[in-house]
């Protein structure tokens, strides 16, 4: 087992991961300098009895975890291959008819696909243009403020609706904007049409993006304001000396030493880019707004959970995870030759 | 905005201020004042309605700006519905033995990952940080919970989140800060690994664990999708997902008298109160310890 592991371990050797960026950093030189020495005077099978001699307790204790990851996180891994199956409850994984890429075509062939695809790229790439500069925005803002209090209060407020349920999110959404709710009322002094705006197509993205702007715009700005309070005060000063004003600050001092963390959230947000929010559009859709509204995730909940079309909706689950993780991937390569920071 | 480098002294002010600074800076307090509003309003519309009597409620349009003829009567009328009880109970469950577990398997996972020296403690971790990119999805996950029959159990809510990677990263992060001269010193006076790791490690990292606990613990009490994906019996469903059977008018037809009761504007709001303020009220108090781990995890991205 310990062999096996050890090879794996070995060969993925030189993939540093993003955990390990700092601490390895730091260690690395002595590290591998002395690793390369042992590795010339004793053979593989001395270190692994002598590093399970000198660890085992450690190895014991993580058994628990190792378990978890295994059982909730590769199982599930492995329950893809029903995607490859006519999967039937009653024969199990093993007892089933395997299909090939037939539940692939599909896929690929309905009618869904292009709604469910066009849907996701459409709220994620409005969500990237709309909601991921907002945090920065306020961040911004909140840095500039001068009196202790109000800026402790303006934190305070905008922290808050990260904290609130999206089951009260989405019920507090559909009350302010149905027929006489605040929002639709208020609007309607401007000449709006006072309709039930969620089961209204063209409001659906709106209310998405700005209910997840008003939920999460001060929560994200927490990594933002710690990263400017991180900028080097003597900077400043030297601009300022320079004759900078509050403007070419910003874009020579400000901007340039939050890139780095603008591009790991931005990558981050890449990996999030197919799997948009499911949990609040199962409780914001409804059959009406279907159209605009069905997701990738929603699409397998439906197909998998109510249809019971298990292996259909695992390979549209698969098609989602695969893309995903791509998308990672090249945005960490893209953003590592561009400007050198990445996840790994 | 003007890049004047010199500026008249303005007077009682310290900080020299220019023109265009100062514009921009009420700009920005009306943007943040706004913002703030926007915000808070929908909350305390809530909160008034709630306190509102049930027949101003349904006739009154636009925010509550404060509560029309006070009442508590609306809360009565929560508080009598008994799958809010079994909510609550469902929920503080889950919250307690589900913030535990995930607590202590973090725990142990961030101290053994923590450890340098082992070497399949880089496999461990390239294992665990390739789950946060690759996930099996909704329905392999379900058949997993299906065949350990965890199906209209309490326990599927709080298995197969045991451990959220993120969380369990931020706390290695703080063990990896500790000298390793502690922890060695232990070993060498004996201590084995669980010793060091109770005994030691979670003392030092107090603070950090003190973060983890805040965050398993909102998350557990707001969470409802694992509830909604595996649970049939309506006595085991936790507060959230009572929440929004009552919210988005679910209730079952052989309840009607109860459900008339509760379609009422006022009571819904009622209902947000309770299932909402003991999250926010926890939340002023540790501010700072939740934007503390939020800066920890963003090190790490």
């Amino acid at each position: 087992m310990s062999v096996f592991n050890l090879s794996i371990y070995n060969s993925k050797n030189r993939l540093d991961n993003e955990i390990t960026i700092r601490e390895s950093f730091q260690m690395k030189k002595g590290k591998s300098g002395g690793n390369s020495e042992i590795m010339i005077r004793e053979p593989l099978s001395k270190r692994i009895r002598k590093d399970w001699s000198k660890n085992r307790g450690l190895y014991f204790l993580f058994i628990p975890v190792l378990v978890y990851y295994i059982i909730f996180h590769y199982g599930p891994m492995a329950g893809l291959l029903i995607s490859f199956q006519n999967y039937k409850p009653i024969k199990g994984v093993f007892g089933s008819k395997w299909v090939g890429l037939k539940n692939y075509k599909d896929f690929f062939n309905s009618y869904y696909f292009w709604r469910v695809l066009r849907n996701t790229l459409k709220i994620s790439v409005t969500n990237l243009i709309f909601s991921f500069p907002m945090p920065i925005i306020l961040a911004l803002m909140i840095n500039e403020l001068r009196t202790k209090h109000f800026k402790k209060a303006v934190q305070t407020i905008t922290y808050l609706p990260h904290f609130i349920s999206i089951v009260v999110i989405m019920s507090m959404l559909s009350d302010l904007t149905s027929r006489n709710g605040a929002i639709t009322t208020f609007l309607s002094h401007f000449g709006f049409e006072p309709v039930t705006m969620l089961q209204e197509q063209k409001y659906f993205l709106p209310l998405y993006i700005i209910s997840g702007i008003w939920q999460n715009i001060g929560w994200n700005s927490i990594i933002y304001l710690s990263a400017i309070i991180g900028i080097d005060a003597q900077l400043y000063e030297a601009a300022k000396i320079d004759g900078a004003g509050k403007l070419r600050q910003l874009f020579s001092v400000t901007l340039p030493c939050l890139f780095p963390t603008i591009i790991i959230m931005f990558i981050l947000q890449m990996g999030k880019m197919f799997n948009v929010g499911h949990e609040k559009i199962l409780l914001m859709y409804n059959p009406l707004t279907y159209e605009v509204a069905d997701v990738i995730n929603t699409y397998v909940y439906r197909e998998g959970l109510l249809n019971m079309n298990w292996s259909y909706s695992a390979a549209v689950g698969m098609f989602n995870s695969v893309v995903s993780f791509l998308l990672v991937w090249g945005t960490n390569k893209f953003s590592k030759k561009l400007s050198g920071s990445g996840l790994w | 905005m003007s890049d004047k480098q010199i500026t008249k002294p303005v007077k009682a002010m310290k900080v020299r201020y220019t023109r265009g600074e100062t514009i921009l800076h009420i700009v920005i307090v009306i943007i943040c004042t706004l913002l703030s509003l926007a915000i808070l309003l929908p909350m305390l519309n809530i909160l008034f309605g709630a306190f509102s009597d049930p027949y101003d409620v349904m006739k009154h349009s636009g925010l509550f700006l404060y509560p029309i003829n006070p009442t508590l009567y609306n809360f009565s009328l929560v508080f009598n519905n008994p799958s809010i009880l079994t909510g609550y109970l469902n929920t503080i469950f889950v919250v307690v033995v589900g913030t535990g577990l995930n607590v202590l398997l973090s725990l142990i996972g961030a101290y053994v990952l923590s450890r340098k020296g082992a070497r399949l403690v880089k496999f461990f971790t390239l294992m665990i940080v390739f789950t946060m990119y690759f996930q099996g999805g909704t329905i392999p996950s379900y058949i997993v919970v299906e065949s350990l029959g965890l199906i209209n159990s309490r326990w599927s809510m709080i298995l197969p989140g045991a451990i959220s990677t993120f969380n369990m990263i931020v706390m290695r992060t703080a063990m990896a800060q500790v000298p390793d001269s502690l922890p060695e010193s232990a070993m060498i006076d004996g201590a084995s690994h669980p010793q060091v790791l109770f005994r030691i490690m979670t003392p030092l990292c107090k603070a950090t664990v003190a973060v983890i606990v805040l965050y398993y613990a909102v998350a557990h009490w707001n969470s409802w999708f694992s509830a909604f994906l595996y649970l049939r019996d309506k006595p085991k469903f936790p507060l959230q997902l009572i929440l929004r059977q009552i919210l988005f008018q679910e209730e079952t037809n052989s309840m009607a008298a109860e459900s008339l009761a509760l379609d009422s504007e006022a009571v819904k709001y009622a209902t947000i109160v309770v299932a909402t303020v003991p999250i926010l009220m926890v939340y002023p108090f540790l501010q700072k310890y939740f934007v503390k781990g939020v800066m920890v995890g963003a090190v790490k991205g």
